[in-house]
């Protein structure tokens, strides 16, 4: 099966947020993260995780339903030798910062086995995904509960939380990404 | 199992991720790049349709299948929370290539390396909940 083009994609994001409407929940996935820090045992040492996690359990389904669907989507329903089709522009920018011509679905000299011994590459992960979970707690929601449930809504807070995405994510690629590659 | 439709309904969510390759390390930086009109389509729409659903849902009353009311919860406003949260989050994304869903999602997918943005988000969110109380809110 062949890629999703942006149109079908977009619709089927907004169906998911119906549905967990309909379900009488929300669309917002990073909230998993502190329930899961509560179910290790955070609840000991500080006042924020200290809730009955099982009220939350619905999204934790949700969670282990989001993995099940990379899996499948992965295995089954995508071709064996699949490359993600960015544009030539981008490839260029990725090549002048040592980044090959993409092969697979991420970069394999990241995210692949094989880069699990390099340390500078897990302090990049690592790093990464400090300021993922912080930012997402810190701004109360991530790109499901803010920039799609929140807007949806018209929460000035989740504009602003999208704002603040961007000049994130603006200062990491054009600013950082030369400095770190 | 009452939680099985969540299960389902995560399961359509992390298909869609990996097919629209919104979950793309790729993708990513091609948004941030603005390169391309994928990402900010997926988006888009997602928010185009959300809007007048949302309001309709709102207009009409209407109710969740257990007949109950469909409640919002919104934010309360603040500029630092959503501004420097916000930023955090977006160094984040841009530097690992996912968010918290297309994390799972990649992991799901085989890629071994989310694992340790997974265990890293969790310590993320485990000095935030350390730390709020000296954090402007």
């Amino acid at each position: 099966m062949q890629p999703w083009p942006w149109y079908v994609s977009g619709a089927l994001i907004a169906l998911i947020m119906f549905i967990m409407l309909f379900f009488g929940k929300s669309f917002g996935f990073s909230s998993n993260l502190r329930t899961l820090c509560t179910m290790c045992g955070a609840d000991k040492y500080a006042p924020f995780f200290q809730f009955d996690w099982k009220t939350q359990s619905w999204n934790l389904f949700f969670l282990i339903g989001a993995g099940l669907g990379g899996y499948l989507a992965a295995n089954f329903l995508s071709p064996q030798d699949y490359t993600v089709a960015i544009s030539e522009s981008t490839i260029a920018d990725l090549g002048a910062l040592g980044f090959s011509a993409p092969e697979g679905f991420v970069p394999a000299s990241q995210f692949g086995s094989e880069a699990m011994g390099e340390t500078k590459n897990i302090i990049i992960l690592a790093l990464g995904g400090l300021m993922v979970g912080f930012g997402a707690r810190y701004a109360g929601g991530c790109t499901s509960g803010h920039a799609i449930s929140g807007i949806s809504n018209l929460q000035p807070a989740s504009l602003l939380a999208v704002v603040g995405f961007f000049i994130g994510g603006l200062l990491m690629t054009h600013v950082l990404f030369p400095l770190i590659y | 199992m009452k939680n099985i439709k969540f299960l389902i309904a995560g399961t359509l969510f992390g298909i869609i991720m990996f097919k629209s390759e919104a979950a793309s390390w790729y993708r990513i930086q091609e948004m941030f790049r603005f390169q391309s009109i994928h990402m900010f389509g997926i988006i888009g729409l997602a928010v185009g349709i959300g809007i007048p659903m949302v309001a309709l849902i709102k207009k009409t009353k209407m109710k969740d299948f257990t007949g109950g009311p469909i409640v919002f919860h919104p934010k309360a406003w603040s500029i630092p929370r959503y501004l420097i949260g916000g930023t955090i989050f977006g160094l984040g994304w841009a530097l690992s290539g996912a968010c918290p869903g297309p994390i799972v999602v990649n992991f799901g997918a085989g890629f071994v390396g989310y694992l340790v943005v997974l265990a890293f988000a969790l310590l993320g969110t485990f000095t935030y909940g350390l730390v709020r109380n000296k954090l402007p809110h």
